[in-house]
């Protein structure tokens, strides 16, 4: 009796819940870390970004957080993606990954999304996006704010 | 009652989402409309849509006939003494709104107390949270028990003769807890104090005397009863409502208006600044109708088969939660061990059946239940033991779903 749904399992990806399941990147980062506090006030969920820039890189990244499968996911896979990354790169990453939501034509080349992409599924649902975005927020949110850039 | 008939005035129950017949368990959030109510507002557009209360032609008449028609439907529908207490709002939010700006404002003082539970919705929270802040009156909270309900004993010993008003829930929207409301309004003007009652989730499904009751202050929606969105009500006893400020002034609310003064119209429509919502009231009334013709006390009996039958169902499925206490309105709120309520929703909804996920305006008493987030079904009229069987199995193809990913 299990469900062969195709719009759902574009939903569930296999690799969105293996984030889900083994999240990257969760937990605390020490030192002077950047500290985001966000939450998708119409579901409850919750996330604490924390994020190391230096020298204008996100050397580290790290989260913690309740939600559903999508908004862990998709914070496990956006810190993942950045760390390492110059700020620049990041924000570009996210405002691709908000046009990849809003189901426009988004640049797959200039960077490797790799898991990222799974996330494509979403824009079926859209009363989901808001999860799926939340992180990336956070991200857009201790960035933007950062006076060290 | 005859459920089938009663579904065939409800039309858009009659469809198919993503694939299979609409299973409509989301009705705590807002109900459907039946044809009666959606012609009554449409008849009023067609037929003679007027503003009421001013100029003499044929039209505002009818219209005006039709607005404070509808206000006797809803004084005899909540059993209040006069049609003077019944103040059309847009919601109970704006009703329990009105209150606090009016009445807390005037009454409350630094060091009162303002009494709640932390069952309530945010909409009967925040107003007192305004208020407190700008009188220095305190909050203070009932402790709920272990089930959910509320003991007379916990309520005589948090309400002091400090306390000036007690806010409180009659049928919570989450846990489905019925609370006391006669004992503890009882309790309340032993210490001088008023009651305000958030009377969303009693209204559409039981009857209500506010007489009975004898609370001070009662509000509701139309759009939780099979009436219309943006139209509520505000139930308020007359003495208070007499000696009390409007909260919006403008036209309609006046009776003379001179450069520097004015003074205002009589109750009700002292508190009616503008044009009204006058299809609103219409499509209110005649939901007001519809329920009356099923019957309170058939509908109050039909939620009662489904929600005993829907939290047996869920009994069989092994690791589903529920929380509330045993005797409960016809709503149930549940968790499913690994699965986020999210996702609970988006599976259900793959297979046409709509609930709620979320924190139901109710962060409070998440944080009481110590979880962030929950999925709901609520019940209502038009819903039938079979929809429940299909709820049931969604849950347990729900469950399979996330094992299958997780294996």
């Amino acid at each position: 009796m299990s469900l062969h749904s195709s719009n759902l399992d574009t939903l569930y990806r296999q690799v969105i819940m293996d984030h889900y399941k083994n999240p990257r990147n969760r937990g605390d980062l020490e030192g002077e870390t950047l500290h985001i506090n966000m939450n998708n006030p119409t579901c409850g969920d919750r996330i604490q970004l924390q994020l190391k820039v230096e020298d204008g890189k996100i050397s580290d990244a790290k989260f913690l957080g309740e939600g559903c499968s999508i908004s862990l996911s998709s914070a496990s896979m956006m810190t993942e993606v950045v760390k390492g990354r110059p700020v620049e790169e990041a924000l570009e990453m996210s405002n691709i990954f908000s046009q990849m939501m809003q189901g426009e034509d988004y640049d797959d080349e200039t960077y490797e999304l790799g898991d990222i992409e799974a996330l494509q599924g979403v824009t079926k649902f859209p009363a989901r996006i808001k999860c799926a975005t939340l992180a990336w927020k956070a991200m857009e949110k201790g960035l933007n704010e950062d006076d060290h850039n | 009652m005859d459920v089938k008939e009663i579904r065939k005035q409800f039309p858009i129950l009659d469809q198919d989402v993503n694939g299979k017949p609409l299973v409509y368990l989301d009705s705590a959030a807002t109900s459907q409309k039946p044809l009666q109510v959606i012609e009554a507002v449409d008849d009023y557009y067609r037929r003679y849509n007027s503003n009421v209360h001013r100029g003499v032609h044929t039209l505002g008449s009818l219209a005006t006939d039709a607005y404070e028609g509808a206000r006797e439907k809803v004084r005899s529908f909540i059993h209040a003494a006069s049609t003077q207490e019944i103040i059309f709002t847009r919601g109970t939010t704006t009703a329990i709104n009105m209150v606090a700006e009016s009445y807390g404002k005037s009454v409350l003082k630094d060091g009162d107390e303002i009494v709640l539970t932390q069952m309530e919705h945010h909409s009967n929270i925040i107003p007192w949270q305004q208020t407190a802040k700008a009188t220095g009156a305190k909050l203070k909270y009932i402790p709920m028990q272990e089930d959910g309900t509320l003991s007379l004993e916990d309520v005589k010993n948090t309400i002091t003769s400090h306390t000036k008003i007690v806010a409180i829930t009659n049928v919570s929207n989450v846990l489905g807890t019925i609370n006391p409301i006669k004992e503890i309004t009882k309790i309340a003007h032993g210490h001088g104090a008023v009651t305000v009652v958030d009377g969303a989730q009693t209204v559409p499904h039981m009857k209500v005397d506010v007489q009975e009751l004898d609370c001070d202050f009662f509000a509701f929606s139309a759009h939780k009863m099979v009436g219309p969105t943006g139209i509520g009500v505000l139930y308020g006893k007359k003495q208070l409502l007499e000696n009390m400020e409007p909260v919006e002034f403008g036209g309609e609310m006046i009776d003379f208006v001179d450069l520097h003064d004015s003074t205002w119209k009589e109750l009700p429509w002292k508190f009616e600044g503008g044009t009204p919502i006058i299809a609103g009231a219409i499509g209110l009334g005649a939901a007001i109708d519809f329920l009356e013709d099923v019957g309170m006390d058939n509908i109050a009996a039909h939620e009662k088969k489904l929600v005993d039958y829907a939290c047996s169902k869920l009994e069989e499925v092994e690791g589903i939660t529920t929380y509330g206490p045993e005797k409960r309105a016809g709503l149930i709120t549940f968790n499913i061990d690994t699965v986020h309520p999210h996702d609970v929703a988006t599976v259900l909804d793959s297979e046409g059946i709509a609930v709620r996920a979320g924190h139901h305006c109710a962060q409070p008493l998440m944080k009481w239940l110590d979880v962030t987030a929950t999925a709901r079904a609520s019940f209502y009229l038009y819903n039938t033991l079979e929809e429940i069987d299909a709820f049931a199995e969604g849950l347990i193809k729900t469950k399979e779903y996330f094992g299958d990913v997780f294996a």
